[in-house]
């Protein structure tokens, strides 16, 4: 994991639902096709919530982790 | 005609489900701030989810998009502006209201836990680009004209409109 290429680091940090996702979709169209979000948040919710998101919106989720204490998420621009 | 139609359907069928724009709809009839809370993070995060998403704001919902503008032509009219005038700042919780004192708590509790604003969320609706229409009819029940409403509010509509959207929607909500 440590050798993929980052596109876009976001930083969701103390913002509860429905700001994650929402900063996540904003900023997905910021990166290329193919390209990957690396998003650190600290809402528990986010977990179900982001790869939910990239379900419906066809985009794909490399990695949901939690990680002392915060939820890190590798996002991948599928189309 | 029909078969045209029928081949149409079959190429929309064949899509994989996250190429189709879904479409949701929200009737706000609630002018509580816990409710419309809870209807904005829902439009808000149906939005972010790639869907179309479409708000009818009816009754005391109307409140969500008002500016603070007096409003009443008539007694009635004005002392329902004067009692139940204000923005979407004013809106009280449907439960531990106390005259304002619930209000003000939980946006205490909710700034203390960084939960975004109510108009702030609103804001983010608009930005969106989330459809949020007025009702004509209660909008001339209660004396509310559209330069009452905030920037970015569509022109009023009846609810053949709300109807024909939700009837497109395959997901609705009466909040």
């Amino acid at each position: 994991m440590s050798d993929m290429n980052i596109d876009l680091e976001l930083d969701l940090k103390g913002l509860l639902c429905p700001m994650p996702m929402v900063k996540v979709s904003q900023n997905i169209t910021n990166v290329p096709v193919g390209g990957i979000i690396r998003a650190v948040a600290t809402d528990a919710g986010s977990m179900a919530d982001i790869p939910a998101w990239a379900k419906s919106t066809g985009n794909e989720v490399l990695q949901a982790e939690k990680i002392d204490g915060q939820f890190v998420f590798l996002v991948k621009r599928v189309k | 005609m029909s078969a045209e139609v029928d081949s149409m359907m079959a190429q929309v069928a064949a899509l994989p489900a996250a190429d189709r724009k879904k479409k949701m709809t929200i009737v706000v009839m609630s002018g509580d701030f816990d409710k419309l809370f809870g209807a904005f993070i829902i439009g808000t995060g149906g939005a972010a989810m790639g869907m179309e998403v479409t708000m009818f704001f009816t009754f005391w919902g109307l409140r969500a998009i008002r500016n603070n503008m007096s409003t009443g032509k008539t007694l009635f009219g004005k002392m329902l502006g004067m009692m139940y005038g204000g923005d979407i700042s004013k809106s009280n919780p449907s439960h531990f209201s106390f005259l304002g004192m619930g209000r003000w708590m939980f946006g205490k509790m909710m700034g203390a836990h960084n939960v975004a604003k109510l108009a702030e969320l609103r804001d983010l609706a608009v930005m969106l680009g989330i459809g949020l229409y007025p009702c004509q009819m209660s909008m001339d029940v209660m004396e509310m004209p559209q330069e009452s409403f905030i920037e970015g509010v569509k022109p009023a509509v009846g609810v053949g409109f709300m109807l024909a959207e939700a009837e497109e929607s395959a997901i609705q909500f009466f909040i």
